[in-house]
């Protein structure tokens, strides 16, 4: 059994704010959960299904009593900001067996304007990947660029080109938190973070969430909203491999070859790919372990407007990605498959719409490159694809 | 000096962190499939086993990645641009860790290092590692 076609993404909503104080994260779900059933023409009284992240409280369970819900299905899956992806191919799956027929996919997070903290290491790990100084995720990224930049002779500049064409992109979309063209030179001359990472090379940190609603076919077919068709999901998780770490790929080398051979489509037959953009470093590894390029050759592969909307070689993050428009809660999944739809509906900003675009990519990066993270790709196709 | 902040310890990691208290870093080999482990654990993460031993590792490796923290938090606050690295151990393991007493200008990947403690004042010491000194 596949899950091609099994299942179609019919309803999505990014919060529009990125500072939101004056609301609990409990009705920021409540929010985003009620404009992507809006968007798709469903009701909360539709939904049988229920996935969310470990920050929405113990387990499942908290949400599912807040939004006063009874689902025959749920799932809590936790690979930081790349869980809401694997909720995309786990709902398809639990769709495709007959367990449910709206899944529910919400995030929510307020890192500006409330608490937040999330550990990288509490596992068996801890005591030997903290405890370094390690304050959050820059640290750990940096030590994955370092690497790369050694092997493969990839340079700042051309990580900046990443954060350039996220800019570009950005200009278009009002809500953006950072809604301007940068250049090059502004990502070099901005602060050095963590070398070689700049404070220009890393996402931006935001309040607000977003939601995706997964249906049947029978479902997708009563609705009047275009839907984007499931082609593909692949997920891996990488880590430190006993001591064995190699910084200088992604989990993408196997959720990758997973989605794409589910969806039985190849890298040339993508025109659109929203890519998990933490920093400027994880998109360019992102690109060469997808296949887009050789391994090493990401830096080539960006310069020159790669990939800047519509026209480039790989147009992505047409929203403006996390490094310019929204980081949700510190988590960048949902806003890539929000923006992939949009793209499968031809309603991204006409500026930055690709034309044609018949199959599009989301893939998600959660945790750390530097240690272990969670990789989640997704194909979504038109809805007649 | 860098702060040294007591790690987390458990009854799996006891041994491990005692050890560093005399000024020695032990790592586990598997006796059943003769791999070096990393980071301590009770079962060999290759075949599950819990026959695995502990031996005295060499105290030297090379940086095999390396970052510079411009701005501290927490108890790193005050600690000025500091250093985070991956050292590959002469036995194996690549281990996270910071380089201090260096010229941080003049690190490079490669860079031969050897090991440090730095007390915690808690029953542990943080290994540490600056350039080598031959």
């Amino acid at each position: 059994m596949t899950i091609r076609g099994a299942a179609y993404v019919a309803g999505i909503y990014e919060h529009p704010r990125r500072d939101i104080p004056d609301r609990t994260l409990f009705e920021i779900h409540t929010e985003v959960a009620l404009g992507a059933l809006a968007d798709a023409g469903l009701a909360m009284s539709d939904v049988d299904a229920v996935f969310c992240d470990d920050t929405a409280g113990f387990g499942p369970m908290s949400l599912v009593e807040h939004f006063g819900l009874r689902p025959s299905y749920f799932d809590s899956t936790e690979t930081g900001g790349s869980s809401y992806l694997a909720h995309v191919g786990h709902a398809a799956a639990a769709i495709a067996a007959g367990k449910c027929s709206v899944a529910l996919i919400t995030l929510a997070g307020k890192p500006r304007t409330g608490r937040h903290e999330v550990s990288f290491a509490s596992g068996s790990d801890a005591g030997f990947e903290s405890g370094w100084g390690i304050a959050g995720a820059p640290h750990t990224y940096a030590l994955a660029a370092q690497r790369h930049m050694y092997e493969f002779g990839t340079t700042s500049a051309q990580l900046a080109e990443i954060k350039v064409a996220a800019s570009i992109h950005a200009q278009y979309n009002p809500n953006a938190y950072l809604p301007y063209a940068v250049t090059v030179e502004d990502v070099l001359n901005s602060p050095l973070v963590a070398d070689p990472l700049h404070r220009l090379d890393c996402c931006v940190v935001t309040d607000g969430g977003g939601a995706l609603i997964v249906v049947s076919p029978e479902v997708a077919r009563s609705l009047n909203r275009t839907s984007a068709k499931i082609l593909g999901h692949g997920e891996a998780i990488k880590h430190t491999n006993n001591g064995g770490i190699d910084l200088t790929y992604t989990g993408a080398v196997w959720s990758g070859p997973r989605a794409f051979a589910e969806a039985g489509v190849s890298v040339a037959d993508i025109k659109y790919a929203s890519i998990y953009d933490s920093f400027t470093i994880t998109v360019l590894q992102t690109i060469e372990d997808l296949g887009f390029c050789e391994k090493g050759q990401g830096g080539k592969f960006v310069m020159d407007g790669g990939l800047v909307a519509p026209f480039g070689k790989l147009p992505f993050n047409t929203d403006g990605g996390g490094l310019c428009n929204n980081h949700p809660s510190n988590r960048g999944g949902i806003t890539k498959v929000i923006e992939a739809v949009r793209q499968m509906r031809g309603e991204a900003h006409p500026a930055v719409q690709v034309p044609n675009c018949q199959i599009s990519l989301a893939h998600g990066t959660g945790g750390s490159l530097g240690s272990k993270h969670g990789s989640v790709t997704l194909i979504l196709g038109q809805e007649d694809a | 000096m860098l702060p040294a902040p007591a790690p987390v310890i458990n009854s799996t990691t006891a041994e491990f962190w005692k050890a560093t208290t005399e000024g020695r870093f032990i790592l586990q080999r598997c006796d059943a499939c003769d791999i070096v482990l990393w980071f301590p654990r009770r079962n060999c993460p290759k075949c599950w086993t819990e026959n695995v031993s502990t031996f005295d590792a060499q105290q030297t490796g090379t940086i095999y990645s390396f970052t510079v923290v411009r701005k501290g938090t927490g108890a790193f606050k005050d600690a000025g641009p500091f250093v985070i690295a991956y050292v590959e151990l002469a036995d194996g393991p690549r281990i996270m860790t910071n380089i201090v007493d260096c010229d941080i200008d003049a690190l490079h990947i490669g860079m031969p290092v050897e090991m440090v403690f730095h007390d915690t004042g808690e029953g542990s010491a943080l290994y540490r590692f600056r350039p080598a000194s031959r």
